[in-house]
């Protein structure tokens, strides 16, 4: 994979990632060994027929190979972006054992690309209207894949979303110069022909409640609202002016774009030297954002080592590259401010990691010493919560842990009508997995509205949460 | 797209604006707030829902014009656009019976009361309503306020309406000579900080309408954060009234000077440059 200069790509906004050139690519497709037992697709939250997508690659018949994923994923661009490939299809992949595994990602990615550049995206068939009505709530991964799958079937689907676009974290939460906005956008159009409607600025639980839509005639509701609501420490000085939540700071430039104030209304605060706390995505995008904002200093503060640090691999080294420093084993306990209340610096308490426990995990221990960083800004990115307002207002649904929604793996939830996936059932986890979940949902809604589905006896068991941090 | 119906200038630098939202107006509740953004480039900004008709389908935002966004709003006119309305958020004000219920207006906080008076005296409270402004012209609503008010106290700073004062002044002899069930304030935060600090010592439950500055205002940011109690909660799903006896003023008015360069900096470019981008939403 090419990635751009990072003393050039560190100003701004553009896409770090160039992709495989067609000669890269069928160099990629070639060393695929075409496994009998692919395990690369076990890797796959929503199974993938790679070795099968990847023939069409070495043939030349691009499209073909897209048509193949579509098959599977909705939004192919996306994914082969943003996939966690080294803990999923690439972690799995058989040349992986010796050496490196197939670039399975940048394959999908490049296949995706490849139409776009000839401007038109196939439409696949669409069944024709059924009648049947079905609302979906929230309009991230989850959302948009049981939208699209629906849609497909003959379903009269319209998806309400909260904010004034749709996409979800794709367009609020992972930032552009990861995924560029259009092509989110391009994949929110290819839903929407489908014939899928898209309304904004519905706050459902608020502008309408889920039984007024099951009284206007939605015969089930699928809740995909994501769980975006920040977490924080609660540590002394958390609302010191220039301390952010990451899902603020990355909500003003990513949604309201505001590194590009005044020409947008929506200010951001640009700082000299800034702190990071957390290593997940949410923490690697905060950094790269500020960096790019104008900082001069950007440290990320992890309680752990880098070893557990949840976040993309390539991320961490696109960080690194331009020029992100790190504090491992570092847990803040602190943050103190000027007399004006403006952050001062950060206090860290020094961490090593604990013998293995049961569960087999090595939890960070405080060694008593202490060290401070000068910044002035912070920003807090520990990790998410569920998003309160439409769980709130749905009474009798089980929940579990912080407001998660209990769903099965087909989505069902313990009241009727009422299906979920994505990170509002499991906990902040990743794109292709609230995919997945979405896949899964569209299949068991269609087979409850056929009365193919056998009535809940029971309330499922939790999923258990993949969030970490 | 948010059709604009009437628009008035109520008051020097205050607007009201009564705009065709049918699915907000169905369950705008006393208390309630708007987000709304005037166009592609705009900032998300909450406003308060000062009336609302379900019949009509229609609700009423009143607005000072203080930066970039109230003044581009208060260009619109009738037959204009707004781009983007969500709502209604925030939770309600608790409407049950509680006696006798003070409500204290600082300037536009005032007609934000409206509805909350409405309700409150449809749910049999007895009512003062205490109004203060820096002068008179800056009273808004007074008249619609006499119609349901069981008393009307008026308090100026320059004595040109009603007794020459502050409201706290007010209150304090009416805390003195009833029995006060509840005080609700809502106006500039000092004014909110002056009336809870001279409830306290009477014991009487004071709740205020609170207003850092919010982004998307569905509990997905953090931006409007305010400390209560010693601990951290989202003005826009767990208020925007709090507990005044609770809340951490300072902190809060320290926040809301966060951005007062880049306010300042739109503000001058806006008005300089007469870039009226708002005309494009006819
Ligand atoms: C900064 C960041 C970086 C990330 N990076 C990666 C990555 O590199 N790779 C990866 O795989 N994953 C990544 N993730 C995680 C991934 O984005 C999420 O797991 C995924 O988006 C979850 O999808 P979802 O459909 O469940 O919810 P979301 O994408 O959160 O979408 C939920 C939608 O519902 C809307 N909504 C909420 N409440 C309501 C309501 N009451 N009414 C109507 N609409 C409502 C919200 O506004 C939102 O648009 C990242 C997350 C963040 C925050
Ligand atoms: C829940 C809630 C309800 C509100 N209801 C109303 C209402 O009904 N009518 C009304 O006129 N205003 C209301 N406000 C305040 C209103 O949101 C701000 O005045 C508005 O955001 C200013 O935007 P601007 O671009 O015009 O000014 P900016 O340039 O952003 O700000 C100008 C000045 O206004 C102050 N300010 C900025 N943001 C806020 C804020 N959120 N609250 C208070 N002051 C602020 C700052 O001190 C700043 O110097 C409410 C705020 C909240 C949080
Ligand atoms: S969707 Fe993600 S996990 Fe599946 S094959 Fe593509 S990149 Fe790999
Ligand atoms: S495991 Fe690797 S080599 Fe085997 S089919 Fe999958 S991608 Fe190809
Ligand atoms: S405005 Fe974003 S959490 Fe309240």
């Amino acid at each position: 994979m090419r990635f751009r200069n990072p003393e050039k790509r560190k100003k701004d906004f553009k896409e770090v990632s160039l992709g495989l050139t067609e000669k890269q690519a069928l160099k990629e497709a070639l060393s695929c060994l075409q496994c009998k037992k692919p395990r690369c697709i076990d890797g796959c939250p929503v199974e993938i027929d790679i070795p099968k997508f990847i023939s069409f690659v070495k043939e030349k018949d691009y499209l073909g190979g897209l048509r193949k994923i579509r098959e599977y994923n909705n939004l192919p661009s996306v994914c082969g972006r943003v996939c966690p490939q080294e803990t999923q299809c690439q972690g799995n992949c058989i040349k992986g054992k010796k050496g490196r595994p197939v670039a399975i990602g940048a394959l999908e990615r490049f296949v995706a690309d490849y139409e776009m550049v000839l401007g038109e995206t196939e439409t696949p068939e669409v069944q024709s209207a059924n009648g049947h009505k079905v609302a979906v709530i929230g309009s991230g991964p989850a959302g948009l894949t049981v939208a699209a799958d629906l849609a497909k079937l003959g379903y009269d689907i319209t998806v309400f979303e909260a904010l004034h676009e749709a996409g979800g974290v794709l367009l609020y939460g992972i930032p552009e110069f990861r995924l560029p906005k259009k092509i989110v956008q391009r994949e929110i159009e290819y839903v929407k022909r489908l014939g899928v409607k898209m309304i904004v600025n519905w706050v459902i639980g608020r502008t309408k409640t889920i039984d007024e839509l099951i009284e206007e005639g939605f015969e089930t509701i699928f809740i995909g609202v994501g769980a975006g609501a920040p977490r924080y420490l609660g540590i002394p000085g958390e609302n010191l002016n220039n301390v952010y939540f990451a899902s603020e700071f990355l909500t003003r430039v990513n949604l309201m774009k505001a590194h590009r104030f005044p020409l947008y209304d929506t200010p951001v605060k640009k700082a000299g030297r800034v702190a990071v706390v957390g290593g997940g995505n949410v923490a690697m995008d905060s950094a790269r954002t500020a960096l790019r904002l104008g900082a001069e200093e950007v440290s990320i503060i992890y309680r752990r080592t880098e070893t557990e640090m949840p976040s993309r691999h390539e991320e961490v080294e696109n960080a690194k590259e331009e020029g992100i420093t790190f504090h491992f084993l570092s847990n803040p306990k602190e943050i103190t401010g000027d007399d004006r209340g403006w952050v001062q610096s950060i206090r860290c308490e020094r961490m090593r990691l604990s013998e293995p426990d049961e569960s087999g995990r090595r939890r960070p221990e405080s060694t008593g010493e202490e060290f401070v960083i000068e910044v002035d800004q912070v920003i807090m990115a520990i990790g998410q919560r569920s998003n309160p307002i439409l769980v709130r207002s749905i009474s009798g649904l089980n929940l579990w842990g912080d407001g998660y929604i209990v769903a099965d793996r087909d989505g069902k939830t313990n009241l009727e009508r009422i299906f979920a996936g994505g990170d509002i059932t499991t906990g902040a986890a990743t794109v292709i997995s609230a995919m997945g979940a979405g896949k899964r949902a569209a299949r068991s809604i269609d087979n409850f509205i056929m009365g193919r589905g056998e009535p809940l006896s029971q309330p499922p068991e939790p999923v258990q949460s993949q969030s970490k941090h | 797209m948010f059709k604009i119906l009437e628009k008035h200038t109520i008051a020097p630098k205050v607007d009201m604006m009564v705009i065709d939202a049918p699915h907000i107006a169905g369950h705008a509740k006393a208390g309630n707030f708007v987000v709304l953004r005037i166009n592609e480039k705009g900032e998300r900004i909450p406003l308060t829902i000062a009336d609302s008709d379900k019949r009509k389908g229609t609700i009423t935002l009143l607005f000072q014009k203080v930066g970039k966004t109230t003044e581009a709003l208060g260009m619109l006119k009738p037959g204009n656009k707004i781009r983007d309305i969500a709502g209604p958020l925030g939770h309600a004000t608790p409407i049950e019976k509680f006696g006798h219920c003070v409500l204290v207006g600082g300037g536009i906080g005032s007609a934000t009361l409206y509805p909350i008076l409405k309700a409150l005296k449809d749910a049999g409270n007895k009512i003062t309503v205490i109004l203060g402004a820096r002068t008179k012209d800056l009273l808004v609503w007074e008249d619609k306020f006499r119609e349901y008010a069981d008393e009307m106290l008026i308090t100026t700073d320059d004595g040109s309406s009603g007794r020459k004062g502050f409201v706290t002044e007010a209150l304090k002899e009416t805390i003195e000579k009833k029995t006060v069930a509840v005080v609700i304030a809502v106006g500039p935060l000092r004014m909110m900080k002056a009336v809870s600090e001279l409830t306290k010592p009477y014991g009487v439950k004071t709740i205020v309408s609170l207003n850092p500055v919010m982004v998307e205002g569905t509990g997905m940011c953090g931006a409007c954060r305010v400390n209560i109690g010693g601990k951290t909660r989202f003005a826009c799903t767990d208020g925007p009234e709090f507990d005044g006896h609770e809340v951490d003023f300072k902190e809060l008015e320290n926040r809301l000077k966060f951005y007062k360069e880049e306010e300042a900096q739109a503000l001058h470019l806006f008005l300089t440059k007469k870039k009226i981008q708002v005309t494009s939403n006819e």
